[in-house]
């Protein structure tokens, strides 16, 4: 029992970071430019694909990845230059229709490209095995991504708490006009925060990519809990991302492989087989509905 | 001044007289030419374009973006799906109980929700959709991730509803009767405050409204008007399908109301036919239409940003005379 819970604990805290790689650009975007960007799945999604045909060319994993998280990011810098620019005095509305046409147009211009097909991502072979851990085997694929997710995780965290870049990142989100008004480049600045979170989008995808499929439509499913995680956490601040990201994985991790076994404890079998699932599926989104209850500017508001 | 607002308002009257009346001798011309099929389409693009009217009512007169209005649709939908497995077919039961069903839905939604405002509004009625969605796909007595079909579709009275033509006009009169109603609501006392509100609501709440309550009972009326949809969208596809109740369609019918003009009466309805037209025409043309629709989207964000409804009126006030300029 004890194994079980810490295998599905590991695979929760590895969960929780590929999200944080989604929710870090996401909640930046949303905090300084109070923009909703619906296409940010997208991008996860371009980067999967990319990284599987890279993967496919070149012949080695670590070479595919990089390549495609630098041609996501470039894409995500054209993408803000033409389109999303536009849209920051814009209301939310025309920001959610805006950014809802750029998923329908992604999801064909994938389609047209790579056809209709789940594309191949598989896990480099060094590490397609398990690894002994103390007493029961894990995935070491799975290993690499806890390693990669922390190290980008503390870098990232690094990056926006302890540099200069990170200061201006920290002061946009929390009074734009103010920090333009000292003399920050917010709108140069923000084109770099955006192509930076589309790298760490691809990045995600990437390393998700051979464990789940990478598929047209991968994207809006994942987009949803970066928003319950940006939510949770307090939009605009990379910490409460970071402690969204840990605590939506494990929770929702967890919940699905311990709640129908919790309940069956003490309802009769049928009730039990019936109401797990359910419950567990639902439960990141009452952890959710509870914090803004509760908080209603999530755990760590950026804005104070 | 007032005269031309009389001969506007009078001129809107007789302009959706006549296009009710069109829309009634539809099914007729539709078998004269030999194109029945094409009545079901409409039917559903009606259904559409009653959810997006009552989402609209929500978003553009409540002033609340809401991102979770499929769960009223779905709601509507599974509750005569639910009512038809357990034997009661008549629609005199079903439809005012899945009406009910929705609006007290939207009622405990609202009244946990309404407590945030912004985008934490939105996320929260997404979050709300999500676990409606979540809790039918995973339960199997209610058809799981197949969803439950209709055996048949409701019994009204002697109408034979399994006639497509017969099952339009009830679309068709629910639609109109909707419509009539949030004319009414908009323009009686509680639709003043509730604009009032939506333009600023401090002030209303300093004069002593309690804003709360308005802006509660407009998103459950909303959510009512969405379960009756649902009811419709169920039995015309004689399907209550989980994919009714996914953030997706929430961002549909979302997507209907921007692009038909936020808090325009005819708003959803303009929405969901120059969508589901778009649809039904680009689909026939290229395997890709989905781009295309994109693209048909981007335009609007940029060239009407108040949705096409009020660009079409903008466009015909311009071209009178002795018109007061509009801003």
């Amino acid at each position: 029992m004890t194994q079980l819970i810490l295998e599905q604990a590991l695979n929760g805290l590895q969960f929780g970071l590929m999200l944080f790689l989604l929710a870090a650009g996401l909640t930046l975007v949303f905090g300084i430019m109070d923009m909703i960007n619906l296409a940010h799945g997208s991008l996860y999604m371009v980067g999967a694909y990319l990284a599987a045909a890279a993967v496919a060319a070149s012949g080695s994993f670590v070479v595919g990845v990089l390549l495609a998280v630098a041609g996501t990011a470039v894409l995500g810098a054209l993408l803000e230059m033409t389109v999303l620019r536009r849209l920051y005095t814009r209301d939310h509305l025309s920001q959610v229709l805006a950014t809802f046409a750029l998923i329908l147009i992604a999801n064909e211009a994938v389609r047209m490209v790579w056809g209709d097909q789940p594309a191949l991502l598989n896990p480099p072979d060094a590490l397609s095995g398990p690894v002994e851990l103390g007493g029961f085997s894990y995935p070491a694929f799975r290993l690499l991504i806890i390693a990669v997710g922390t190290v980008v995780a503390l870098l990232l965290y690094w990056v926006v708490a302890c540099t200069r870049v990170g200061m201006w990142v920290r002061a946009g989100a929390s009074n734009r006009e103010m920090t333009e008004a000292l003399g920050i480049n917010v709108k140069r600045l923000f084109t770099l925060v955006f192509a930076a979170g589309a790298g760490l989008c691809a990045l995600a995808g990437a390393m998700l990519g051979p464990l789940l499929a990478v598929q047209v439509g991968m994207g809006e499913s994942i987009l949803i809990l970066a928003f319950v995680v940006i939510v949770i956490g307090g939009i605009g601040s990379i910490r409460g991302a970071l402690v969204g990201s840990l605590l939506v994985g494990v929770v929702d991790t967890l919940g699905r492989a311990l709640l129908p076994w919790l309940l069956r404890s003490f309802l009769p079998g049928e009730v039990a087989a019936n109401l797990g699932p359910a419950l567990a599926a639902i439960l990141i989104y009452l952890l959710m509905a509870a914090v803004l209850f509760w908080r209603p500017a999530g755990l760590f508001p950026a804005r104070g | 001044m007032g005269g031309a607002l009389y001969r506007q308002s009078a001129q809107r009257r007789w302009a959706a007289l006549a296009l009710l009346a069109g829309l009634t001798v539809l099914p007729l011309l539709l078998q004269a030419v030999g194109h029945e099929f094409y009545v079901s389409f409409v039917s559903r693009l009606l259904i559409f374009a009653l959810a997006a009217t009552s989402l609209n009512f929500v978003v553009g007169f409540g002033g609340m973006i809401a991102f979770g209005h499929a769960a009223f649709f779905g709601a509507g939908a599974y509750t005569v799906a639910i009512l038809m497995e357990n034997g009661i077919s008549s629609a005199l039961v079903a439809w005012p109980l899945a009406i009910a069903v929705a609006a007290l839905l939207a009622l405990g939604i609202g009244l946990v929700s309404l407590r945030t405002r912004g985008v934490y509004f939105i996320m929260i009625t997404l979050a709300f959709a999500q676990m409606i969605y979540y809790l039918f796909i995973s339960l199997k007595a209610w058809g799981g991730d197949d969803g439950l079909s209709l055996a048949s579709r409701s019994t009204l009275g002697s109408l034979p509803l399994s006639n497509d033509a017969v099952f339009y006009w009830v679309v068709l009169a629910c639609l109109a009767a909707t419509l009539l109603l949030l004319d009414r609501i908009t323009h009686a006392r509680f639709g003043r405050v509730l604009q009032a509100i939506r333009e600023n609501e401090s002030r209303m709440e300093a004069l002593g409204y309690p804003v709360h309550s308005y802006k509660l009972l407009c998103f459950v009326i909303g959510g009512a008007l969405a379960g009756l949809a649902g009811a419709l969208i169920a039995n015309h596809g004689q399907l209550a399908s989980p994919s009714l109740l996914q953030w997706t369609q929430s961002g549909t019918l979302l997507v209907m109301v921007i692009v038909g003009g936020v808090g325009a009466l005819y708003g959803g309805v303009v929405g969901a036919a120059t969508l589901l037209l778009l649809e039904e025409v680009l689909s026939h043309f290229t395997h890709h239409w989905h781009a295309a629709l994109g693209l048909a989207l981007l335009f609007v964000v940029f060239r009407a940003p108040h949705g096409i409804a009020p660009w079409f009126h903008r466009r015909f006030s311009r071209s009178k005379k002795n018109e007061a300029p509009r801003e």
